[in-house]
């Protein structure tokens, strides 16, 4: 078996478009769920609306890309409006359950063959990210960055290096964003809203308007990480957004930390890095008769079983998360 | 904690020399008057009080049996809950329909029967949380620091004060979650404080607190009203009622059935009887039991005499 190949493949995957994006979902998810309590269970309805945003925007309304990223803050807010003015006011649960709902409606929608003209319906919208890769730096092709005097690092494109050196640097700028509102009073109201919204309102709190702000900024956050999901691929179809994505995003969010402003993103490069190592050597175990009670058709599913086990345990004995404040997880079981 | 300043203490019990001890008397100073306000939960009719006035500057105790409507009367104040119909005014100003946290905006600030300490956030953070008019609390100002920085000190400044007088300064980081149940009720008066209400409205200061944490309370609440507040809280515990209230409000089945001091009170028939659950014609006499009973087989007897016939 070859470990320097297996480590190298789970880095680049670990360190891929695909982290970058589910950073980005689950720094929106930590928004809403880490620091103000509201379950949304359709993330991947903002995601999709920052990803069409920019694919509808270029192809079907021949809108600049520039203007397209920005209008994503619009229309991701818009349906953060939509989801939030007719729940925030009710129980908590209200709102996971519309929001799981409108995640599932956005992509039936944007899949339906009568708007095929519009949204591309099934197959989807390709190849709209030109203006963004003709700023692309980077010429040649795959390059491996390696850690000093071994074979083990990462290999991308020239593509996707621009991707992930833009993405990266929003995850960044996205993780500033939130550290500097959590830190405000702003913040602690969020996270006194998260503990009990009565006892903010006896303050004096509008709990509501603060709700809509959590949930418009966190589906902005989402958004964005649709866009660079829909750029990364130079494609976006409907059924590569559905329903999983979103509790992807919250293992991730879990798994890292939540209520931590790096936990998403640590999150994220973690769970990537598991799967793919889990997934890589256990096909390198098959190809070198190591291990021969697997075919490679089943690796997948072994995968995602030896990954979730993995995750269950963690939780067992880590249920704050990798950067988790245990004291603070404590206080909330004894509540 | 200093005893009450006998001063202020007579101001507030002057305030009732000569009002009569009957349900909706006028107030001398009212700071809260209540008409017609009705709370309907389907057939039930949990709040229904005609007319109700609050004395400024004193401590107003609200008592009556479990089932009340004590509870459901005060979130209906504080807008936690809505009216069916009837109105109030607090300092003269409407507040019916209004949204609990612009009543608390407006200086009426409540605490909870089941306190509400937010659990994961710090002792300190939580009373910080309390202040109003937060420049921080805006979404934009809140990502540029100076713009609230000098406020917050200032905030902190006063948390920190009250911390120390309600002798929770040690706690200042912990987690609020970590307090015990007699810290987590002076927490929340602390942070219904950092509010700076005109009037506070506390729903069971004492449940749940252990017998040795109560006078301390008590000193606090009396110490609320030597500060200038008005007090409006909901008690069971009539020897509590006795020791602090300068006036007492007597609810049953959702109304006023009795006001006075808490001497009048305590020797209120209308009370004793909606608290033991008594009938105005009870028997008070082994003769009049003998006559009622009597009554009662001669009707019955009457009744299967008429349907054998």
């Amino acid at each position: 078996m070859d470990w320097q190949f297996i480590l190298s493949v789970s880095l680049t995957t670990a360190f891929g478009p695909q982290a970058v994006v589910f950073s980005l979902a689950a720094i929106g998810l930590n928004v809403h769920f880490g620091y103000t309590g509201l379950v949304n269970f359709g993330q991947v309805g903002f995601l999709a609306v920052g990803a069409y945003t920019v694919a509808m925007g270029v192809d079907t309304f021949g809108l600049s890309f520039w203007l397209c990223v920005f209008l994503t803050f619009l229309t991701a807010s818009v349906l953060a409006l939509v989801l939030g003015v007719p729940t925030l006011r009710l129980r908590a649960d209200y709102l996971a359950i519309v929001t799981i709902a409108s995640g599932e409606i956005i992509r039936l929608v944007l899949r339906a063959a009568r708007f095929r003209a519009t949204t591309g319906g099934a197959a989807g919208i390709q190849n709209f990210a030109g203006d963004f890769f003709d700023l692309n730096p980077f010429t040649g092709g795959r390059k491996a960055l390696n850690f000093p005097g071994t074979d083990i690092g990462v290999t991308y494109s020239a593509n996707q290096l621009w991707v992930l050196f833009v993405g990266w640097s929003i995850v960044a700028l996205a993780c500033l964003f939130v550290y500097l509102l959590v830190r405000s009073p702003w913040g602690r109201v969020l996270k006194a809203i998260r503990e009990d919204e009565d006892a903010v309102r006896s303050l004096g709190k509008n709990v509501y308007v603060y709700k809509l702000q959590s949930l418009a900024i966190g589906g902005v956050i989402g958004g964005i990480g649709g866009i660079v999901f829909a750029v990364s691929r130079q494609s976006v179809v409907p059924d590569s957004l559905g329903t999983a994505l979103t509790f992807f995003a919250y293992v991730a969010l879990v798994l890292g930390g939540a209520a931590r402003v790096f936990g998403p993103v640590l999150g994220s490069i973690v769970f990537f890095f598991l799967s793919a190592f889990v997934d890589v050597a256990l096909r390198e175990a098959i190809d070198a008769d190591v291990i021969n009670f697997l075919v490679g058709s089943e690796v997948g599913v072994v995968r995602n079983i030896l990954v979730g086990g993995g995750l269950m345990t963690l939780m067992v004995f880590r249920p704050q998360g990798i950067i988790g404040d245990k004291s603070e997880v404590a206080v909330s079981v004894r509540r | 904690m200093s005893g009450a300043d006998p001063s202020v203490v007579s101001i507030a019990q002057a305030a009732f020399v000569g009002v009569a001890p009957e349900p909706g008397v006028a107030k001398l100073d009212a700071i809260l008057v209540v008409d017609e306000v009705r709370r309907r939960f389907g057939g039930l009719t949990a709040v229904d009080v005609e007319h109700v006035e609050v004395q400024r500057g004193a401590i107003t105790a609200l008592i009556g049996p479990n089932g009340a409507g004590k509870t459901t009367f005060f979130n209906l104040l504080t807008g936690f809950d809505r009216a069916d119909s009837g109105r109030w005014q607090f300092e003269g100003r409407e507040l019916v329909g209004v949204p609990a946290h612009r009543v608390a905006r407006h200086g009426m600030v409540r605490t909870f029967q089941l306190t509400k300490s937010l659990a994961r956030l710090t002792v300190l953070d939580n009373l910080k949380l309390g202040a109003t008019d937060q420049r921080g609390e805006g979404f934009f100002a809140s990502l540029v620091r100076p713009l609230w920085h000098a406020q917050e000190a200032d905030i902190e400044a006063r948390a920190e004060d009250l911390l120390g007088q309600f002798n929770l300064g040690h706690m200042r980081d912990e987690y609020a979650g970590s307090l015990s149940g007699g810290q987590r009720k002076l927490l929340e008066m602390a942070r219904a404080l950092m509010v700076q209400p005109t009037m506070v409205m506390l729903d069971e200061p004492m449940a749940g607190v252990n017998p040795a944490l109560t006078q301390s309370l008590l000193g606090h609440v009396k110490q609320l009203r030597e500060d200038g507040m008005t007090v409006m809280f909901v008690e069971h515990d009539m020897d509590v009622v006795h020791d602090i209230s300068d006036w007492v409000i007597v609810m049953s089945e959702g109304r006023v059935i009795a006001e006075g001091t808490p001497e009048q009170i305590s020797s209120n028939d209308d009370v004793i009887d909606a608290y033991l659950g008594a009938h105005h014609d009870a028997p008070l006499t082994a003769a009049e039991e003998q006559a009622q009973l009597a009554e009662i087989h001669a009707a019955i007897e009457q009744a299967v005499g008429e349907a054998d016939g």
